[in-house]
């Protein structure tokens, strides 16, 4: 019952018949988690990967091969992550597809890439769709690995490249959470902002355990009284809502960028009140203008799951990059599919997005997006949001960080 | 002056809600020696209940009704469930709670779904009340200050003015005498542990909307509120207000600080650069009340105004 | 007349025979259970699973060191567990760096024996954290348990030097020389890891229990004031049995570590401190072998049940509550329960009375079951339908509700005639 899966689609499908030789299924595996506390997030990438599936599978599938995806739940624990990968390689699983937490991510990283090593023939393709820690395209880089998201850097680099055109920002205040991830934003941001803009006041730079504050408001009092005009943070779940609601409530006037304003369950917590305020660094929106294929893309992934919002539009550009390369290769192999994604370009709903060769890190364009309540598609059943100007866009080539990757690729 | 101002306020706010919270577990922990690990569950409980009730009706009705349902609801696990466990002892009674956290966990996500609702603070009271060095003030949360007093009140009226409330204070602290002069124990324990539950959920009434109304809202709580009563101390009341107060403004005064560890410990050496040199006392804020949970264990086992140790 | 004595305590002990089948056949059955698992030919999926099952096993049986015999009940286990499996996998980044380096202590030591490391290191945390907390038992106990574990939990997220940050630490366990013949490389070769030290940590816990400090917890656990007359200091009893418990979390966190070759913050949270209370408690803390089942069942329903219901963490609250309610003995008590009731001279009588039972009990079941998935599908909103058997059953479905309302009520009709019968002729 959980492990709903596009399996009966797949077999009306290859009853009409598929061009192509062999007709295998390719498999994905989605390891995130499906139920707890993160339950509804990891539940909803799941939609959107079977949906994706479904869609390409209309289409005639991959190189002519079904595309299957089955959910196995990791309640975002690591170690459970192992388990739950063993059961997808005891079911002929050759790509596996998570996003939430680097925790995560990063296990499961290690043993595919151990387990690729140890047993040759059998390698397994990771589709990273939203762990952001930069390090796994930089010192821990592997071949076997794609992500799809931009990474926790890149996001800051194109939070800061938005600043650069926003010259009544003067004074910002960092806040985030104590914990790699919180640091790295801050670090990032510091960066960005005193080589983008130095004229720019940091005044304030402030860590909290995470997801143990209950009340914002002494935070937010403390910035309002440092005189910033606006606030970064990558702060997520409770701790984003409620440091935002928090500063609403306390009179907060300047713009909050966020990492994770657009998640699951944020907007109606916010509400009304945080409209024009909250803006969110994403791949995308559902209020950009678009074309009629992509508006029936995302109407009817809405109309079918209608507690979602189409909302990890990467998970989109994934399934059809994962079918380009792999009618480039001609071949579902995981070896000959990541040598052909390498460099591979798409030309995306939202303009062209390519996979970097030397680290395996998508550059895709970025939009600052901003919580309204003038939209024409609304999120959570609610009249609000999020949409972004002209100004609002940033090239995928302004996102580019340097990396230090040291590609070990297998021999052909 | 003003981070002082800000500090003082915002302590005292947070202090009440606390204490509104806890103040319940107080009671049934004194008298039945349950340490209700799903107390904190009832408070979530009451905000979800103030929810539909003000989707349907007004937040108003909501205030008087949600709590009162609340308190039937913790009436009937009282007598349904921790009865029967009691005989096994307070460890048993402790991990009946404890799944018990879980399954109203559980059982809110299947009624209410699994992410935030919508509850949201009544039009009435959305409005900032004052403006001081720049900050607004919400309404709201001058009301929750008001609502916690008059809770205070109530309960200071019905403890020491009512027959009911001797009673109550008789048993909190000698439980079994209560017995023996021929009172219905069973059923003062089942009174003591609704009302108790309902107080948690006049707290989730008066916190929901102004924190966020969502599933995960009592695993939050759930460890604070122990904090507040093994600091108040058992059979104390007052101690409980005392360790609220004392854990809101020490939470929000160290917010305030910026210091680092290099900067007060220095003197031995300890360098900026280092990790545990650049951790800032602001940050550690939220860990003060296990600090402080750990260390009252250690050296006063009774808590600041207990009668008993635990 | 030293013979007299202790010719009567021979008499009242068990005889060498009773022993050996009481204390050392069990021993030698998990040893050859464990030796023939591998015969049958195990999935990976399988593999994984027992050795999740024998960390578990281990985890759970040190927990019950402190519940089930000290009576200390603590919501930080899983603070020992993880400082032991970070000790474990720093060690093993040790034995990897040392064996492309220079050499030294670390390039000898053996993967194979990195829970030793992790038994040194929960032990020397439980001895660091122990005395404070031991000074009483019951509820500052647990308190302080609590205080400590968050508090630990919140500095493995702040201290990343140590931790690894929220990625966590990670090692290769094929580094370093090999014993056995095992190369800990395949899932295969690393059950056997599993299997050994899980037959060392239940033969280790078992030991304590035999040693005199493991007799005088349980007096301490049930009477302290009389174990201070007789002469002993109840918190030094509590501290020791403290520290040995936090040494065999630390061995599972050293097994953990070889067996996931990562180890992440979230390993010491609270999170997998109460699992760990589940799991010793549904198992039966008033037997040895009791967070065994405990442990196998809750890894089985963790990776398993989540494939089938998203409900499972209700179902495992459920379950907890209706054990606690009803069978403080857990598991193993009902295992026990039944056993001695089929060889007692009233099998017949109570063979009957379980199965109408256990038709009660499966009876409410359906109903309960029926009742989550229904509101489960219903709460989803996703239109689908709970189908058991290709069953349609809509939460708005007249069927739907007597499938939920007749097997519940007629369980529970069941339950309180047999209830009546057995009082009845008491």
């Amino acid at each position: 019952m959980k492990r709903i899966t596009s399996a009966a689609l797949a077999a009306a499908m290859s009853m009409i018949a598929v061009s192509g030789a062999s007709a295998e299924t390719l498999k994905i595996a989605f390891i995130d988690p499906l139920s707890g506390p993160f339950g509804p997030s990891g539940q909803a990438g799941l939609n959107e990967w079977i949906y994706a599936a479904d869609q390409m599978n209309a289409k005639g599938g991959i190189n002519g091969n079904q595309v299957e995806v089955t959910g196995y739940d990791n309640k975002i624990n690591p170690k459970e992550s192992l388990v739950q990968l063993q059961k997808a390689l005891d079911s002929g699983v050759r790509y596996i597809a998570q996003g939430n937490g680097s925790s995560v991510a990063s296990a499961l990283i290690d043993a595919i890439e151990k387990h690729n090593k140890r047993n040759p023939g059998e390698e397994v393709m990771f589709l990273n769709y939203a762990a952001v820690d930069p390090s796994f395209t930089n010192d821990r880089c592997t071949f076997y690995h794609f992500r799809f998201d931009a990474d926790a850097d890149m996001k800051m680099e194109a939070v800061t490249n938005w600043v650069k055109g926003q010259p009544d920002i003067k004074k910002v205040y960092i806040i985030g959470q104590d914990y790699s991830f919180g640091k790295a934003v801050a670090a990032a941001a510091v960066k960005g902002l005193t080589e983008k803009r130095p004229d720019i006041e940091i005044v304030g730079n402030e860590l909290h355990p995470l997801g143990k504050v209950k009340d914002f408001t002494p935070y937010v009092q403390k910035i309002i009284s440092s005189g910033a005009d606006a606030m970064i943070t990558g702060n997520w779940g409770a701790d984003m809502v409620l440091l935002i609601k928090a500063a609403v409530d306390s009179g907060f006037e300047g713009p909050i960028l966020t990492y994770y304003g657009g998640s699951k369950g944020a907007a109606t917590a916010m509400g009304e009140a945080a409209v024009g305020q909250v803006k969110a660094i994403v791949e995308n929106n559902t209020n950009l203008p678009m074309s009629d294929e992509q508006a029936a893309y995302v109407d009817g992934y809405e109309a079918k799951y209608t507690e979602d919002n189409y909302y990890y539009h990467r998970i989109h550009n994934a399934m059809h990059m994962l079918a380009m390369a792999a009618e480039k290769a001609n071949s579902i192999d995981p070896t000959d599919v990541a040598f052909a994604m390498e460099g591979l370009e798409y030309e995306s709903p939202n303009g062209v997005v390519t996979m970097r060769a030397d680290n395996h890190q998508i550059l895709q364009p970025m939009f600052m997006s901003t919580f309204s309540d003038d939209v024409t598609r609304g999120v959570e059943h609610l009249t609000l949001g999020w949409k972004s100007g002209p100004n609002d866009r940033i090239e995928a080539e302004d996102t580019r960080t340097e990396t230090t990757c040291k590609m070990q690729r297998p021999k052909k | 002056m003003e981070t002082i101002v800000f500090s003082l306020l915002n302590g005292v706010i947070y202090g009440l809600l606390l204490f509104m919270l806890s103040s319940g577990l107080t009671l049934i922990f004194s008298m039945m020696g349950v340490l209700n690990f799903a107390h904190a569950s009832f408070y979530m409980l009451g905000a979800y209940f103030a929810y539909t009730i003000s989707e349907a009706s007004s937040f108003w009705l909501a205030l008087v009704f949600a709590p009162i349902l609340v308190g039937l609801v913790g009436a009937l696990v009282e007598k349904y469930g921790l009865r029967t466990v009691h005989v096994n002892g307070h460890v048993a009674e402790l991990l009946f709670t404890f799944g018990l956290a879980y399954l109203i966990d559980e059982v809110v996500k299947i009624v209410w779904g699994r992410n935030a609702v919508d509850y949201r603070v009544p039009e009435l009271l959305d409005f900032p009340l004052f403006e001081l060095f720049g900050a607004q003030y919400p309404a709201y949360r001058i009301f929750t200050l008001f609502v916690a007093l008059a809770m205070l009140a109530g309960l200071w009226f019905i403890l020491n003015r009512t027959r009911w409330g001797l009673i109550i204070q008789a048993a909190l602290s000698h439980p079994h005498m209560v017995g023996h002069l021929g009172h219905d124990v069973p059923r003062i324990f089942m009174t003591v542990f609704g009302v108790g539950c309902a107080l948690a959920g006049l707290a989730g009434v008066i916190g929901g909307n102004y924190l966020v109304t969502d599933p995960a809202m009592a695993v939050q709580m759930g460890p604070i509120v122990f904090v507040v009563v093994v600091v108040g101390g058992l059979g104390s009341l007052m101690g409980a207000f005392l360790a609220a107060m004392l854990l809101g403004l020490l939470q929000t005064f160290a917010v305030a600080i910026d210091a680092r560890f290099a900067d007060i410990f220095g003197w031995l050496g300890l360098s900026e650069t280092t990790e545990l040199g650049s951790i800032t006392i602001a940050s550690l804020a939220p860990m003060i009340p296990f600090l402080m949970l750990v260390l009252i264990l250690m050296i006063r086992p009774r808590g600041l105004l207990g009668d008993r140790e635990l | 007349m030293s013979n007299v004595a202790t010719n009567s305590v021979n008499v009242l002990g068990p005889t060498g025979s009773e022993k050996f089948m009481r204390r050392i056949m069990p021993l030698i059955a998990l040893a050859v259970v464990l030796a023939v698992i591998p015969v049958f030919g195990p999935s990976r999926t399988v593999y994984s699973l027992l050795n999740a099952m024998g960390v578990n096993i281990v985890f759970a049986m040190s927990y019950n060191m402190l519940l089930g015999r000290a009576g200390l009940l603590s919501f930080g286990h899983a603070v020992y567990f993880g400082l032991g499996g970070y000790a474990a996998v720093h060690a093993m980044g040790a034995i990897e760096a040392a064996s492309y380096g220079d050499g030294g202590f670390w390039a000898s030591y053996p993967v194979f024996f990195l829970p030793v490391v992790g038994f040194a290191g929960g032990a020397l945390a439980g001895a660091v954290i122990g005395w404070p907390s031991c000074r009483r038992a019951g509820t500052p106990f647990a308190m302080i348990s609590l205080g400590v574990a968050e508090l630990i939990a919140a500095a493995g997220f702040m201290f990343g030097s140590i931790f690894g940050g929220e990625e966590g630490v990670s090692g290769d366990r094929m580094n370093g020389p090999e014993l056995f013949g095992l190369s800990l490389g395949p899932i295969e070769e690393v059950y056997w890891f599993i299997a050994f030290w899980t037959f060392i940590g239940v033969l280790g816990t078992y030991a304590f229990t035999r040693t005199p400090l493991g007799k005088m917890s349980e007096a301490t656990r049930d009477n302290p004031e009389r174990v201070e007359f007789v002469g002993y200091d109840p918190q030094k009893v509590r501290y020791l049995v403290f520290i040995f418990s936090g040494g065999f979390a630390g061995l599972a966190g050293g097994m953990a570590a070889v067996n996931y070759e990562i180890f992440t913050p979230e390993a010491l949270s609270l999170a997998p401190s109460g699992m760990v209370l589940l799991m010793a408690y549904i198992g039966g803390i008033r037997y040895f072998a009791g967070p065994i089942l405990g442990a196998i069942l809750l890894t089985y329903m963790q990776s398993m049940m989540s494939d089938y219901s998203e409900a499972w963490l209700l179902y495992l609250g459920l379950l907890f509550i209706v054990i606690v309610m009803f069978a403080p003995g857990g598991l193993a008590g009902i295992f026990v329960g039944l056993f001695s009731g089929l060889r007692g001279e009233d099998a017949g009588e109570n063979f009957r009375r379980w199965a109408v039972q256990v038709a009660g009990i499966v009876l409410m079941m359906i109903g309960i079951i029926t009742l989550v998935e229904v509101s489960v599908h219903w709460s989803n909103n996703y239109g689908e339908v709970f189908h058991p058997f290709g069953v349609q059953l809509p939460h708005d479905g007249v069927l739907t509700w007597a499938v939920i309302f007749i097997p519940f009520v007629a369980g529970v009709g069941i339950l309180r005639m047999a209830h009546k019968n057995k009082e009845g002729q008491a």
